[in-house]
C-alpha cells in the first residue's frame, strides 16, 4: 500500500482498523515499562524523588511542539498540496497537543514549586510554552466556530504556519535568554548529559507517549472522518426533502390553477 | 499519600504530577472512544432513514 492510497479515507479507515489494536497494545506496554522504570530510577542528588516528575514533564513538553510541527506539515498538505486528509490530520491531533502543553505547564509547576520556589515564573521557555497551549486553544476554537471544514482548513492551516514561528523561540529561548528554565540537556550538542539512570526511564516514556499520541491521532482522524460522513450524508438527505418540498409546491400550484 | 515508594518530603508533588498525567490519558481514550460511538450511531441512524453513500455502501460501513 502505497502513501497515495492513503489519501483514499476509506482505504484508510481500512488500514488503521487493523493498525489500532496492535498500537493500543504496544503504548499499554511502553507506558506500563517505562512507569516501571521510572519508579525504580534512583533519587538525583540534587532534585531528590521530583526527577520522577521529569519523566513526564519532558516527553510532555517534546510531544507539544513534535505535534504542533506534525499539523505544520499537513497545514502545508492542506494549502498546497490539497490532500484529502491534510486538514484532517490537523484537526485530530490540535486536542492532543493542547492536552500534552497542558500536561508539560502543569508537570512543571508541580516539578518548580519544590525546586525554584514558585510554581510560575514569567521567564521566556514557560511564557512561550504558555504562548503555544493559547494557540492550540485557539485553533481548537477556530474550527469550531466554522461550520465549513474546507474554509476552516484554510483558515486554521495558515493560523498553524504562523504559530509555527513560536517552536524555535521555545527550543531555543534558554539559549536567547537569561532564564530560570535550564538548557538543554538530551537533545544538545555533545550527546545527552544526563546519567543513564534517568536517560532510559525518559526515553522509555517519551517513546511510551509518542505511541499514545500516533495510537490518538490515528483514533482521532477516524473519527473526524465519520464525521465528515455524516456531514455530507445529512446535507444529501436536506437536498432530497428540499427538492420532494419543491416538486410537492409546484404540483400544489397546478392544482390551484387548474381550480 | 504513600504508593509504595519513599518520594521524601515531594510526594505530594510527585503524586499530583502523575495522578493529573493518569486522568489526561484517561480523557483522551474517552473523548476518542464516545466520538467513534457517536458518530457510529449517527451513521446508523441516516442508513436507517434511507440515505446512502454516492458508492452505494452502507453509510455506517466504515471499511
Amino acid at each position: 500500500m502505497s502513501l497515495l492510497d492513503l489519501a483514499n479515507p476509506s482505504r484508510f479507515l481500512t488500514l488503521t482498523a487493523r493498525l489500532l489494536p496492535w498500537l493500543a497494545a504496544i503504548t499499554a506496554i511502553l507506558l506500563v515499562y517505562g512507569l516501571y522504570l521510572s519508579a525504580m530510577a534512583p533519587d538525583d542528588y540534587q532534585q531528590g524523588a521530583t526527577v520522577k516528575i521529569m519523566f513526564i514533564h519532558v516527553p510532555n513538553a517534546w510531544l507539544s511542539m513534535f505535534v504542533w510541527g506534525i499539523m505544520s506539515v499537513a497545514s502545508l498538505g492542506t494549502l498546497v498540496w490539497r490532500h484529502p486528509l491534510a486538514d484532517v490530520a490537523a484537526k485530530a491531533a490540535a486536542p492532543i497537543g493542547a492536552s500534552f502543553t497542558f500536561l508539560a505547564l502543569l508537570t512543571g509547576s508541580l516539578w518548580g514549586r519544590p525546586m525554584w520556589g514558585t510554581y510560575w515564573e514569567w521567564d521566556a521557555r514557560l511564557t512561550s510554552v504558555l504562548i503555544l497551549f493559547l494557540m492550540y486553544l485557539g485553533l481548537i476554537a477556530l474550527w469550531r466556530a466554522v461550520e465549513d471544514p474546507s474554509r476552516a482548513a484554510r483558515a486554521a492551516a495558515v493560523l498553524t504556519l504562523v504559530g509555527a514561528l513560536n517552536l524555535p523561540i521555545i527550543k531555543f529561548s534558554v539559549d536567547w535568554w537569561n532564564t530560570l528554565h535550564q538548557p538543554a540537556s538530551v537533545m544538545r550538542m555533545g550527546g545527552p548529559a544526563l546519567d543513564k539512570a534517568f536517560l532510559i526511564p525518559l526515553l522509555v516514556m517519551a517513546i511510551a507517549f509518542s505511541f499514545l499520541f500516533l495510537t490518538l491521532h490515528l483514533a482521532a482522524m477516524r473519527n473526524e472522518i465519520l464525521r465528515r460522513r455524516v456531514r455530507s450524508l445529512q446535507m444529501m438527505q436536506a437536498r432530497g426533502h428540499a427538492s420532494e418540498a419543491a416538486s410537492a409546491g409546484g404540483a400544489a400550484k397546478h392544482v390551484i390553477g387548474a381550480v | 499519600m504513600s504508593i509504595g515508594l519513599d518520594l521524601g518530603p515531594y510526594t505530594s508533588f510527585i503524586a499530583t504530577a502523575y495522578l493529573a498525567a493518569a486522568l489526561v490519558v484517561v480523557v483522551l481514550i474517552g473523548w476518542v472512544a464516545i466520538d467513534y460511538r457517536q458518530q457510529k450511531a449517527r451513521l446508523r441512524l441516516l442508513e436507517q432513514s434511507g440515505v446512502t453513500r454516492r458508492s452505494g455502501r452502507a453509510a455506517a460501513d466504515i471499511r
